[in-house]
């Protein structure tokens, strides 16, 4: 018990008790959602999630030891333009004589953290949102659910690109353009798992003991939640990952000459012959946010199997 | 380590699952989510309640509609820089009459409320402001990109839903099985695929590769564009009785509406799935076929005719977003659409073509929603208790 709160403590404990009610299977061990061993232990035997994870772990150690894997100065030109894959470019160069593959290495470096960032920054605003909405009601719940429905009436891509365009075309606005369209969602499942929480037995026991709003979502309401965090974090990282390719793309994302994916594909529309030049990048993007998917689809089976594969 | 864990067995988080998936009722943006809030008050059963959910709807659609006009009133606001600047041309800056004109017609010197009011007025007049790009009115700009995007986004729709329900249907009912496997796998790659990657790759494989594909534009050079009727170059051709200009409209739209098909395939199959799996728990579908019917006729007058209300919602949900998605296919294919229009408004930093364009896009996705929302209370009645 590392969750002690002064004189709270034996009134917790109270509650633990209370949440074993009859209609419990006695045989059923306690596990909180992470040690499911049976269940859980069924994804990791899913050959394609295990194969997701190897790609997605693959790409983070890219990430990281990017200047020992890549061959070249991601940035450095050359007179050897449009080098076709082989030989010295193992994927080729594009316009500038810039080695694609050390572009492709450096552009996780780029995309990975960013597409992080994004996530994490929209999963706390729109996640305090959630728990507020679900908690709280009344007034306040309602007026941040219709600004969520508000949010949800632009296509994410468009909104991005206003919100992009307006602050002008940088990484940090890029950034700050996908935290503002992505997190009603992140609001919304939230504020769905408190409502599905908030009548429980133990939330009443403690509000009649006195436990104020505050304390209920940090000490109950937030741990149960994680779950469903978790799951929608990890299916809306690859979300994030196209979102901002896509921004990229527009010319709407970190500047040139960054070795950012979605502007290496973009360079590609220059000479559509020259294939290497957008295909590899191209690849990257999939590779990743097909593992984030993978993974995410498999969590999500584990935490609620009624939903089969939809999304 | 002990948080509190509701009761043991139940699956702990619902949440996720439940509102991402759930297809029973209209999905996003238009407050369906109040049944699970329950705190609006629920208007009494009564012959009206068609009529009722109708106004409701509709108030809810424009309170909508207002609220995108503040979104993009503030991310004109937020905008740094001088906003006359911003939104006129280099040559229209050098001349203080039209400078002048400009921050009267916008209510520059206002304080912001009014300067809101001014803009919505202007707005409701359908003046959307001025590109500085081409110095002509957004909305005119825009409707001249619509057609062509149309001529893409509804072939694409109606050829995606065909698919979509086939392979959702397939993958539903041999849940697990191979076929089920490989849609499932297909579709996962299409939602992981960047459409404008998939765009290039299709442009270097049927242009450069095979030469059965032209690189892009609406039509071949030697052919002018046929009287516009509807906008739509392959019917307004044959409606011209121009069976040559038709073929090479239709040749110039296939290689967009293939790629944008792709994509749309590969959400919309997901959704059919698991719209038609959740019918298939359904008690009724067991006992249908425990008093013998064929599998024929419980497929279609049962698990089709049950799932078709969902899919319906998601079809409407789905132009929406493809308008959206031509954003970043459009480009590629010089298609002169609504998508190339932002793309190019994008990229040349026009802040009122984006905007313009983005509460178009808005407008039409509201739009959509509601008639769904509307064809949705008329075959469902019990979504008009929501």
């Amino acid at each position: 018990m590392t969750r002690t709160h002064s004189s709270l403590t034996e009134l917790t404990e109270e509650q633990e008790a209370a949440t074993v009610t009859p209609s419990d299977d006695p045989a059923a061990p306690r596990r909180r959602w992470w040690q499911a061993r049976t269940e859980a232990s069924r994804i990791w035997r899913q050959p394609v999630v295990v194969v997701a994870l190897l790609v997605a772990g693959a790409w983070l150690v890219v990430a990281i030891a990017a200047p020992l894997l890549a061959p070249f100065d991601p940035l450095q030109q050359s007179s050897d333009v449009y080098a076709s894959p082989g030989g010295d470019h193992l994927f080729g160069t594009d316009a500038l004589g810039r080695d694609v593959l050390s572009r492709v290495i450096y552009g996780a470096r780029l995309s990975i953290p960013l597409a992080l960032t994004i996530v994490l920054c929209a999963l706390a605003f729109g996640g305090l949102l959630g728990l507020v909405a679900g908690y709280v009601r009344g007034i306040i719940g309602e007026s941040i659910m219709r600004l969520t429905d508000l949010f949800f009436a632009f296509p994410q891509i468009i909104l991005a690109m206003a919100v992009a365009a307006a602050f002008g075309p940088s990484t940090l606005n890029a950034v700050v353009a996908l935290v503002i369209v992505s997190w009603p969602i992140y609001a919304r499942v939230i504020r769905g798992a408190v409502l599905s929480i908030r009548s429980e037995d133990y939330l009443n026991a403690s509000r009649m003991l006195g436990v104020g709003p505050v304390a209920a979502l940090r000490r109950d309401v937030m741990p149960n939640s994680f779950g469903p965090a978790v799951v929608l974090a990890t299916l809306e990282l690859g979300n994030s990952m196209l979102l901002l390719a896509a921004l990229s793309f527009l010319g709407l994302g970190p500047r040139p000459p960054a070795a950012e994916w979605g502007a290496m594909i973009a360079l590609g529309t220059n000479d559509i012959s020259r294939w290497w030049v957008s295909v590899f990048p191209g690849l990257a993007i999939l590779t990743v946010v097909m593992a984030c998917n993978i993974i995410g689809d498999a969590l999500r089976d584990r935490f609620d199997p009624q939903s089969v594969g939809g999304r | 380590m002990t948080a509190h864990r509701p009761g043991s067995a139940a699956p702990a988080e619902p949440g996720t699952g439940a509102e991402r998936t759930s297809t029973s009722a209209p999905v996003h943006g238009t407050g369906t989510d109040d049944a699970a809030g329950g705190t609006t008050a629920r208007p009494k059963r009564s012959g009206h309640g068609f009529l009722r959910y109708l106004v409701q709807r509709l108030l809810v659609t424009v309170g909508l509609l207002l609220g995108t006009t503040v979104i993009g009133f503030s991310l004109v606001q937020l905008a740094p820089g001088d906003p006359v600047a911003a939104n006129l041309s280099d040559a229209a800056l050098g001349n203080p009459a039209i400078v002048a004109a400009f921050e009267e017609k916008w209510g520059l010197d206002e304080p912001l409320p009014v300067q809101y009011v001014t803009y919505l007025g202007n707005l409701v007049q359908g003046d959307l402001g001025t590109s500085q790009r081409t110095g002509r009115p957004v909305l005119t700009e825009l409707l001249d990109y619509v057609p062509a995007t149309m001529e893409i986004a509804v072939p694409t729709l109606l050829i995606s839903l065909v698919i979509s329900i086939g392979l959702g249907l397939l993958s539903a009912i041999r849940n697990g099985g191979a076929a089920d496997q490989t849609v499932r796998v297909f579709s996962l790659v299409g939602l992981s695929t960047p459409p404008f990657w998939l765009a290039i790759l299709a442009l270097y494989l049927f242009f450069f590769v095979l030469g059965v594909s032209p690189s892009g534009g609406r039509l071949s050079p030697q052919f002018s564009p046929p009287e516009p009727v509807t906008g739509l170059y392959t019917v307004d051709a044959l409606l011209q009785g121009d069976v040559l200009l038709a073929w090479d409209a239709a040749q110039h739209a296939m290689l967009p509406i293939l790629v944008l098909t792709l994509v749309t395939v590969a959400t919309l199959t997901r959704f059919v799935r698991s719209a038609l799996l959740e019918v298939l728990r359904k008690d009724y579908m067991l006992a249908a076929r425990a008093k013998g019917l064929s599998s024929r006729v419980v497929l279609t007058k049962h698990l089709l005719r049950a799932g078709l209300l969902p899919i319906l919602t998601i079809a409407g949900l789905t132009f929406a977003s493809l308008l959206a998605g031509t954003v970043l296919v459009e480009s590629i294919f010089s298609w002169p659409g609504l998508g190339s229009y932002a793309y190019e408004s994008a990229t040349a930093l026009d802040r009122s073509a984006i905007l313009g364009a983005s509460l178009f896009i808005a407008a039409v996705y509201l739009g959509v929603n509601l008639v769904v929302d509307l064809l949705y209370g008329l075959a469902d009645p019990r979504v008009r208790l929501t």
